[in-house]
């Protein structure tokens, strides 16, 4: 599997590590009043799709930058590779704007 | 006082050399290192800083620069290291710290690191060898990182004929036997 980097170009999937779903990255606040609640399903409650992911990769043998990889998990196509700063970034913007 | 002698990555007294074909491999130990990472929001700031002080052109993505006696590559993002020759910049951690002041964190990196630096018309059936960066394609001035031998690895062309590879100290020994490999291999 190679995973096409945005900075650095097509990559080998050995370079990378595989954390899961790419929704961790949105952190519950740990001082909202629902915060166990939120915890609980940040932590435990999680889609298993049979089709397209967006999961967290990271490349820890290159330039170890974390990256939202868009998977389709029956097939193995990688259909989109973000940084995962950028998705991040994006959505703080979003929430803000709000 | 005990007398304490300094000892390069693979133990010796002084740097290891070997020569197998038509393949030079060198022991660098004349190199300090220190990684320098931008703060949130702030790369702006410490290019400013570096290239007003020492005329430091930090470079892009997957790319080298140089300014003599410094030289730098491109470690991720608003991520670099910076070598100097060790005897005149010993302190290169905390020189560059001063330059760069808030806008960067600086680390020393020197006794983390081995570098060999391989040279000869075979470098490239070499690298081919160790590890699936498309060396071959590497413009002089480029450095990616990688994995050769099962470690994590820069490599950093530095000319048509000669490229350098850095990879954990503490590694030195099997990444030493690597490169020995596959020089023997393509002698």
């Amino acid at each position: 599997m190679i995973i096409n980097h945005p900075l650095l170009g097509p990559r080998d999937a050995q370079e990378f590590t595989y954390l899961g779903d790419a929704t961790l990255i949105n952190r519950p606040d740990w001082q909202s009043d629902n915060a166990a609640q939120a915890f609980h399903d940040y932590l435990y409650l999680r889609d298993n799709p049979a089709g397209e992911h967006r999961e967290l990769w990271f490349h820890e043998q290159g330039d170890r930058s974390w990256l939202v990889v868009t998977r389709n998990t029956v097939t193995h196509e990688i259909l989109s590779v973000e940084m995962a700063r950028d998705v991040a970034k994006a959505a703080a913007a979003e929430r803000s704007a709000q | 006082m005990h007398k304490l002698k300094p000892i390069t990555p693979l133990g010796g007294a002084t740097r290891r050399q070997d020569t197998i074909g038509a393949v030079t491999i060198t022991e660098v130990v004349d190199q300090a290192l220190a990684s320098v990472a931008a703060r949130n929001g702030q790369a702006k700031a410490v290019q400013r800083a570096l290239t007003d002080q020492i005329g430091l052109t930090l470079p892009d993505v997957g790319k080298a620069a140089d300014a003599a006696p410094f030289a730098t590559f491109w470690m991720g993002t608003e991520q670099w290291m910076v070598t100097a020759p060790y005897d005149s910049h010993e302190l290169l951690a905390a020189e560059l710290k001063q330059i760069v002041g808030d806008s960067a964190s600086v680390v020393e990196q020197t006794d983390g690191w081995c570098r060999f630096d391989v040279a000869g018309a075979a470098v490239c059936d070499l690298f081919e060898r160790m590890s699936n960066a498309p060396v071959r394609s590497m413009a002089t001035g480029e450095a990616i990182r990688t994995t050769a031998e099962h470690l994590g690895v820069f490599l950093w062309r530095l000319a048509d004929d000669r490229i350098a590879i850095l990879g954990p100290r503490s590694s030195a020994g099997s990444l030493h036997h690597g490169l020995l490999a596959a020089a023997k291999s393509v002698a």
